[in-house]
């Protein structure tokens, strides 16, 4: 078939793939031809650029795969036969020659393990100290000197970089002590990420909504005001009231899907209603395509409340509170809007800054979180003036495989 | 046939489209209907509009005049299409549901933590989506062509219009009963012609014509083109892009399998169809086999048979079924392209999105004006067969095997990429005379060469085996809490 669609179409992709893969080679070569300065210059290129890449994969902390890419680049630096670096257990990683030395390793290290200084194991000496320690015999062959530095992160000490090479000169010596710190740096620059982290994980569960005690006092008044007059509603009143605090008071997982924070809502606004009678309405447009998408949990019901409490309670009349949810390609698009009395602009911008602690912190500990689970371009988008009414929208991406709803 | 029928025909499935898309969901609730608006898509929606998505010109088309060319041998398609959805019941529908990951990419990447993974699957989705985009546009020119006389571009470029319009308009909040419109839409215009032919047939004691008749003399399909035919089809649904994004509309993986499982019983019914025109065709259209208008056999046959403003009328409605097939694959095609896209090049933006659509669709456009079509069901089934040596072994083996890891996954798809593309590509520096059978149709070697670089590259990459794997195998294969939508 010379001339089915589908055969030209493949040829043609895969001549625009070799076409790419020309370019992307041409381009490689000759920027290798580049001037690229004396040979100082370049010692110092390759010395800091080994680093950063060593920098690089030291970034998740001392682990096998990690240290055994490192200890590549910092062998090139150190320029020595073979590069070992352990934690305070075990051979992470060998990179080099004289492999059969490593189960020996372990106990030559464990000297300075303990004792927390550099040490030199001059040629000569591997093998009848190697065999000491338990090692199987080895040939003269694998005979090196051995500098043993220790990683010192803070006060502990967590593992040790080892250099071979034939002879233990005083550069080489040095220059593996300082290798062996700016390892510990790496170390302490991963535990710091470590506890980035956690922080971070502490601070969304800290920021985790919790219903007002606002809401509570004034729900239970509402309630209180049916027990005589009309003793069903009040009954029905209370029963949702117990399955909004179950919903809210749940000890398990960060994350809920639409549906079910919009039944939270639904509640939420029956409780909300039993107060203010038919001031507030409410309209909904919802995408049932979303519906099963994971959000923050409750990551809605604040900015109904948000709706209900600043934008109707201060206006007089009816309220008209409109809920919407959109199919928006990769992102589903919620949209909460009121016609009450709106807010100011800049007073929101520093509430949302955390500068002051203002009506509105419900818009903020939504904000934080959003941002904080999906990134800055998910935050909340408020549209909002004195008098205007209040447009807020949030964009959260469908596809959350690590979220559990 | 009057021209004009043609054009109304097309001019009003389009305007039908656009309009249930725009205003499908426009409908405002107030809180007395919480639950009501909260009620999230019924399998059985799900699974008309996967059906609307999944039917193509290629089962519209290409289906009745493969029959019409090669008889009963083509029905392997219908089979494997149909087939197909068996595979994705069984083994990919409720894991990857439960995955929550809302294309493929973004599934191969949490599952092998890994952003090259991402690119490759990428790269290989937007393929695969751009060559199954290239023979509805031909559908589409031939549709024009044929039933209104004007020249066969303005049908893609048509396609392609309608299909920008609605997604970057934001026409497509209510996708799912748009496609859900198209499905029985399609059934409907290829049903009623076909009741209406066979009262006219059995009124007027036509000519019993030897129904065994060969028009073109092609040869019998062999075993060996059968199996790889059946490879290809059965693989090659598991990764088909824009079936896969339909199962997120379900909220968990048991409402996942049941749509599936209802959208076995659609294909089926709806296949019934084209197998009955094509075997018409054998009788009454024969010569348009030898003429090379095979594909136009579902176009042309109710002209023929029932004749007048009848006729007229019938073709009207198989004309409005077709562009119904190009439209919603189509779109379907180029919302979950733009998805991909907009994720990986655009960083997620409202525009890019739009961006992102139009290039999804403005380039398989170029691709299929510069290119002419031969058999409808034939092209996509290589479609099918590319994917099938592409993304059917991650998909599979990311579900049901620990021991994947990221080279592995990379290694499986660019070798079957690079031996499929590269047998379709001889194939047709070869031509169709002098290809071998085992070029023409490469499933039955190129899938089993991807699962073996797979599983190998993986075995020999143990220790990449990411770390957070225990933790998303768990999450694919344990039942979900049950979605509380209920009162």
């Amino acid at each position: 078939m010379p001339d089915s669609p589908l055969f030209t179409a493949a040829a043609v992709a895969v001549i625009a793939m070799a076409i790419a893969v020309v370019v992307a080679v041409g381009l490689k070569v000759l920027r290798s031809f580049r001037d690229l300065g004396t040979d100082a210059e370049r010692a110092t290129y390759k010395t800091l650029h080994a680093a950063s890449r060593a920098g690089q994969y030291l970034r998740t902390g001392l682990n096998p795969a990690g240290a055994a890419k490192a200890s590549r680049q910092l062998r090139t630096i150190l320029g020595c036969d073979a590069l070992a670096i352990t934690d305070t257990t075990g051979v992470l990683a060998w990179d080099g020659a004289g492999e059969e030395l490593r189960p020996a390793l372990m106990g030559l290290a464990s000297r300075v393990l303990d004792g927390g200084h550099l040490a030199v194991i001059p040629a000569g000496e591997l093998v009848l100290l190697a065999a000491g320690e338990g090692g199987r015999a080895l040939t003269p062959e694998v005979e090196r000197a051995v500098v043993i530095a220790p990683i010192k992160a803070g006060a502990r000490i967590v593992g040790v970089v080892a250099a071979f090479a034939p002879a233990a000169g005083a550069g080489l010596v040095r220059a593996t002590g300082e290798v062996a710190d700016w390892v510990a740096t790496q170390v302490e620059l991963a535990e710091l990420d470590v506890n980035r982290t956690l922080l971070m994980e502490a601070e969304v569960r800290a920021l985790r909504a919790q219903i007002s005690p606002h809401f509570i006092y004034n729900s239970l008044n509402a309630i209180a005001s049916f027990i005589n007059t009309d003793p069903v509603r009040a009954r029905e009143l209370v029963v949702e009231f117990a399955d909004f605090t179950r919903y809210s008071f749940r000890r398990h997982g960060d994350f809920t899907t639409l549906a079910e924070e919009l039944r939270c809502i639904d509640r939420y606004l029956l409780l909300e209603r039993a107060r203010f009678g038919d001031r507030v309405q409410v309209s909904l447009r919802i995408a049932p395509e979303v519906l099963s998408t994971v959000i923050p949990f409750l990551s809605l019901q604040p900015l109904v409340e948000n709706a209900v409490g600043h934008g109707l309670e201060a206006k007089e009349g009816p309220g008209h509170i409109s809920i919407t949810a959109n199919d928006s390609g990769a992102f589903a698009e919620v949209t909460i809007e009121d016609d009450g009395v709106g807010m100011d602009p800049e007073q929101l911008r520093s509430v949302l800054a955390g500068h002051s602690d203002g009506e509105h912190v419900g818009l903020r500990n939504v904000d934080a979180r959003l941002r904080q689970v999906y990134g800055d371009d998910h935050g909340l988008v408020i549209e909002t003036a004195p008098g205007e009414g209040t447009l807020i929208t949030m964009r959260i991406p469908k596809s959350q495989p690590l979220h559990d709803s | 046939m009057n021209p004009v029928v043609g054009v109304a025909a097309v001019a009003a499935v389009s305007l039908a489209t656009a309009v249930i898309g725009f205003y499908g969901l426009r409908v405002s609730r107030t809180t007395g209907d919480f639950y009501v608006a909260s009620r999230t898509v019924k399998p059985w929606w799900n699974a008309s509009a996967i059906g609307g998505e999944y039917l193509s010109a290629a089962s519209f088309l290409g289906v009745a005049g493969l029959i019409l060319l090669s008889g009963t041998d083509a029905l392997w398609y219908p089979v494997g299409y149909t087939a197909g959805y068996l595979m994705l019941l069984l083994f990919v529908a409720a894991p990857l549901r439960r995955s929550g990951a809302y294309t493929i990419p973004d599934f191969t990447e949490a599952r092998l933590d890994s952003r090259a993974v991402r690119r490759v699957t990428s790269l290989v989705v937007v393929l695969v989506g751009w060559l199954y985009i290239v023979p509805q546009l031909h559908g589409a020119a031939l549709a024009i062509r044929i039933t209104t006389g004007l020249p066969a571009w303005v049908g893609p470029v048509a396609v392609v219009a309608v299909v920008c319009i609605t997604v970057v308009a934001g026409g497509m909040r209510s996708i799912t009963f748009v496609q859900a419109f198209q499905y029985w839409l399609k059934l409907t215009a290829l049903a009623v012609p076909i009741v209406f032919m066979l009262l006219v047939l059995g009124g007027t004691n036509a000519p019993a014509a030897a129904p065994a008749v060969n028009p073109t003399a092609v040869a019998p399909t062999g075993p060996y083109q059968i199996i790889s035919l059946l490879v290809a089809l059965l693989f090659g649904t598991l990764g088909l892009p824009h079936v896969l994004v339909r199962f997120y509309t379900n909220p968990d993986g048991q409402s996942a399998r049941r749509t599936t499982l209802i959208v076995l019983g659609l294909l089926s019914v709806f296949y019934l169809f084209p197998t009955a025109y094509g075997m018409l065709g054998r009788v009454f259209a024969a010569d348009l086999a030898q003429s090379g208008q095979a594909d136009a056999l579902v176009l042309l046959l109710p002209g023929r048979v029932v004749g007048g403003a009848a006729g007229d009328l019938l073709t009207a409605l198989v004309v409005a079924g077709a562009f119904a097939a190009f439209l919603s694959t189509t779109s379907g095609l180029v919302v979950s392209l733009a998805g991909v896209i907009s994720q990986d090049v655009f960083g997620g933006s409202v525009r890019g999105f739009r961006l992102a659509a139009l290039v999804s669709a403005i380039v398989p456009l170029g691709l299929a004006s510069m290119t002419e079509s031969l058999a409808l069901a034939g092209s996509v089934g290589l479609v099918f067969a590319f994917t099938a040596s592409t993304i059917c072994p991650v998909l599979l083996l990311g579900i049901w095997w620990r021991g994947l890891t990221d080279a592995g996954a990379i290694a499986g798809m660019a070798t079957g990429g690079l031996l499929c593309g590269g047998a379709m590509v001889a194939g047709s520096v070869l031509g169709a005379a002098l290809t071998p059978s085992w070029l023409a149709q490469p499933a039955a070697w190129t899938v089993p060469a991807a699962f073996a670089a797979t599983v190998l590259v993986s075995r020999a990459t143990r220790g990449r085996v990411p770390r957070t794997m225990t933790r998303l195998m768990t999450r694919l294969h344990t039942p979900e809490r049950p979605l509380a939508t209920e009162r």
